[in-house]
């Protein structure tokens, strides 16, 4: 995983350690978990968006085209995707083959 | 100028809360802490203070609601004493280190066991490392200005820290004392609205209180502890002004006829009173006696009491609280840590008296000086004893 | 019934919200279906909320400093008093839109713990904040166990579970009560609102948070959040599991609006117990004797709800069936 430290001196931690820059947990790539990568088969894919509504590391976004776009920074290749996909079109691929 | 009124000190507590314009009170009951929200709770029912009296479940969820209120922006409120003090114990850890400037009352009682309704300072010493300021109230008046102090100084862009203001229950508490009491109008001047600088607010999203992992945590402790050692000019600055407004002066320390004495005797809270007597009392048979009280106990005020000590022979602390298995009572073990390896550095010695409401009387006070200065013409007396106690 | 009830606008699975309010990079396990519950009812909830965490797994990996996931203002005080914080939250917005120093304008709180934030350690403020009739909405994510420590049983672990406080061994066979009926606890509160949800039936969750944040006064979600890690269980069937933990009656979906049991998700046939149980590490020790004791208790659990859903004047008009 990307490491981002938090070395900073204490006076310049925010009032009472607050964190100010939302959704900020996006600079953690946690696409290094991964040993699997879902590949999906536009040709099966129905465009019925169940990928990107049960993925829980919200790595699938709407294109303009109806198809699903995956971000591999962030898929940590849980297989839930593969797996609910109704038309079968997404197939775990090991990482690195 | 306001009028003086004979009021029982439990409403002036509320009575400062009102004048200073509260929007949330949070409080679950617990004696002898009871009549100060009862008298908020009425005060919300009747419309003098626009309010949200939250009657919590328990005062671990009152400190909570605390937390949560203040974070939201509102000038937040709530008082507690004993068992309820020590219930809170987790999240007054926590309200400092989320910067959120609450005020609280601590009618100071006897922990258990055995239960006790009465007052020493055994939950206020428990909490003495929580990261609040922490004031210690003499007599009615100071009760009433202290809150109103504590709500200018704990909400300064500078502290923003929460303030507990100590009285002793029923002895304080429960007594009726003529108090010129402030309007809100009176209170405006000196204390301006709260302007939160770190706020939940949708239009502004922040995460507060996030996991503090090593890389951070010792960082995050080194905040609150410069804060609060630097919350000491606010406070002090804070008094000025209130002098200024109101007439009545305060101070991190009091002291009475130290000019000449040889021996210190040193109390908190509202004893010092009969301390007082019991010191003119020495003084008239001969015995060159002063008194000394902290009002400011966190931050501890170490260099107003190190100049109050220059030529000070011997100190007699008072403590009413127990350390078991400890040194000494918790103030005792501390002003003696503060002195130690200054230039004249007195003999200290430690007397726990006034458990659970015991009374503490003039010829108790009289013992724990002579017995002091016994010891320190000897050379060397118990680390510390307990005073009034039947050994059978 | 409270207004936003009976004009309520429901999401389908075409007009399903966009919006996000936890962001990429949380460090949640793979397939956790904890989060993902806890991200379809955040979408449903809109922008303009201010979320209070108890202490837990959704606090952890959201914000170890200084990264946040969080897109909305967020709060984590302690484990056991998320709804007294979030009561603490309402009541300050409201004296200040009282007194005219915020702008009068209904923001969701909202306020959000496992099970053992719930039903244990956190009971107390949660019944508290309820019985005080806070406008907020509080979300149990029901993951079965304390996980964040490790997987140590809570009173809302079921009836035979492996975990690490309730070991099966040669005098036990894992957890020895049944799971505590944390919705029957809050919904004796008589609260506006209260419903159960599975991230499976993701369109009946979202509503069910969005009527929740909608109602004004305390509701009460409390969502079926299964966790790979804690249940042994492979985390490509985090969504599967919160299927079939519906289809055989392990944890039914249900409303209870003012008092009246809705079925939102009628089973004509449900499924065997042991079709939910076999896919689980933490069930594999079970015997035939003790799956059937399961068995038994589900089908007259589920009875009961049944019952109580018959006597209610109020029938579910959005009730799906499902064989």
């Amino acid at each position: 995983m990307a490491k981002v430290d938090a070395i900073i001196g204490w006076r310049n931690l925010e009032i009472g350690c607050a964190i100010t820059e939302p959704g900020s947990s996006r600079k953690l790539r946690t696409g290094d978990w991964r040993s699997q990568r879902p590949v999906t088969d536009r040709k099966k894919c129905i465009k019925c968006g169940m990928c990107w509504i049960f993925c829980p590391d919200i790595v699938y976004s709407p294109l303009r085209s109806g198809f699903y776009k995956w971000d591999g920074e962030y898929c940590k290749g849980c297989g839930i995707c593969a797996h609910e996909c109704p038309k079968d079109a997404i197939t775990m691929v090991t990482e690195g083959d | 100028m306001p009028k003086r009124v004979g009021i029982e000190v439990s409403l002036a507590a509320s009575e400062a809360a009102c004048a200073a314009d509260t929007d949330v009170v949070a409080a679950y009951p617990i004696t002898p802490q009871t009549h100060i929200v009862e008298h908020l709770s009425e005060l919300v029912a009747d419309g003098k203070l626009d309010a949200e009296f939250v009657p919590v479940e328990s005062e671990h969820s009152a400190m909570s609601v605390c937390v949560g209120s203040s974070a939201a922006g509102a000038r937040t409120f709530t008082a507690t004493s004993s068992q309820g003090l020590a219930l809170m114990h987790e999240i007054l850890f926590i309200a400092p280190a989320l910067r959120t400037p609450i005020v609280m009352v601590v009618a100071n009682r006897a922990l258990s066991g055995p239960i006790s309704i009465w007052n020493d300072h055994s939950d206020i010493m428990a909490e003495r490392d929580v990261g609040w300021i922490q004031t210690f109230a003499e007599n009615g008046q100071e009760v009433f200005d202290l809150i109103i102090h504590a709500f200018r100084v704990a909400e300064d862009p500078e502290v923003l820290l929460p303030i507990m203001v100590n009285l002793d229950g029923f002895t304080l508490s429960h007594v009726i004392e003529p108090i010129e009491m402030l309007s809100a109008s009176e209170v405006k001047r000196y204390l301006k609205p709260y302007k939160p600088q770190m706020v939940l607010d949708p239009k502004k999203p922040v995460t507060m209180g996030p996991v503090g992992m090593p890389e951070v945590y010792t960082e995050a402790k080194r905040q609150i502890e410069a804060l609060l050692q630097g919350s000491k000019k606010v406070v002090v600055k804070a008094w000025k002004e209130f002098a200024k407004h109101y007439g009545r002066t305060y101070k991190p320390i009091e002291t009475y006829r130290m000019k000449g004495a040889e021996v210190v005797l040193l109390t908190m809270g509202s004893v010092s009173e009969t301390a007082m007597t019991a010191v003119d009392r020495m003084w008239d048979k001969g015995m060159r006696v002063g008194l000394l009280r902290f009002r400011l106990w966190r931050p501890f005020p170490l260099q107003e009491f190190r100049r109050a000590m220059r030529g000070v022979k011997v100190l007699a602390v008072m403590d009413r609280a127990i350390s078991y298995g400890g040194l000494g009572g918790p103030v005792f073990t501390e002003v003696r840590s503060a002195l130690y390896g200054t230039f004249e550095q007195p003999q200290v010695f430690g007397f726990v008296a006034g458990l659970g409401g015991r009374d503490i009387t003039v010829d108790m006070f009289e013992e724990m000086v002579k017995k002091a200065i016994r010891y320190a013409k000897r050379g060397k007396g118990p680390t510390y004893e307990m005073i009034g106690v039947r050994e059978r | 019934m409270d207004a936003a009830l009976k004009n309520f606008k429901k999401f389908t699975p075409k007009s399903l919200p966009k919006v996000e309010n936890l962001a990429q990079g949380h460090r949640a396990c793979q397939g956790c279906g904890e989060v993902l519950a806890l991200r379809m009812a955040l979408k449903a909830m809109g922008k303009n909320m201010i979320v209070a965490s108890a202490t837990g797994c959704m606090e952890i990996i959201t914000s170890p400093y200084p990264q946040t996931a969080w897109e909305v203002p967020w709060i984590h005080v302690a484990f056991e008093n998320a709804a007294a914080v979030a009561s603490g939250i309402e009541a300050g917005r409201k004296a200040l839109m009282r007194k005219g120093r915020i702008p009068k304008q209904r923001t969701t709180i909202v306020a959000m713990a496992g099970d053992g934030g719930t039903a244990d350690i956190g009971l107390q403020a949660l019944s508290g904040a309820l019985e005080r009739g806070h406008d907020f909405v509080y979300i149990c994510l029901d993951n079965e166990a304390y996980m964040n420590t490790g997987v140590q049983r809570s009173s809302s672990t079921p009836y035979g579970a492996m975990t690490t406080t309730s070991p099966p061994g040669k005098l036990s066979m894992g957890q020895n009560t049944w799971k505590k009926n944390m919705p029957a606890i809050a919904a004796a509160h008589a609260i506006p609102y209260l419903a159960t949800a599975s991230p499976a039936y993701y369109t009946d969750l979202m509503n069910k948070a969005k009527k929740a944040a909608l109602i004004k006064g305390p509701a009460y979600l409390h969502v079926y959040s299964p966790c790979p890690t804690g249940w042994r269980l492979a985390p490509e069937l985090a969504v599967d599991i919160s299927r079939l933990a519906v289809q055989t009656n392990v944890f039914p979906l249900y409303e209870v609006v003012d008092g009246q049991y809705i079925l939102t998700k009628k089973i004509k046939k449900r499924k065997p117990v042991e079709d939910y149980l076999k896919l689980q590490g933490r069930f594999r020790h079970l015997d035939k004797k003790m799956i059937q004791e399961i068995q038994e208790r589900i089908d007259r659990d589920y009875e009961a709800l049944v019952q109580k859903a018959a006597l209610s004047e109020v029938k579910g008009e959005s009730a799906e069936t499902e064989e």
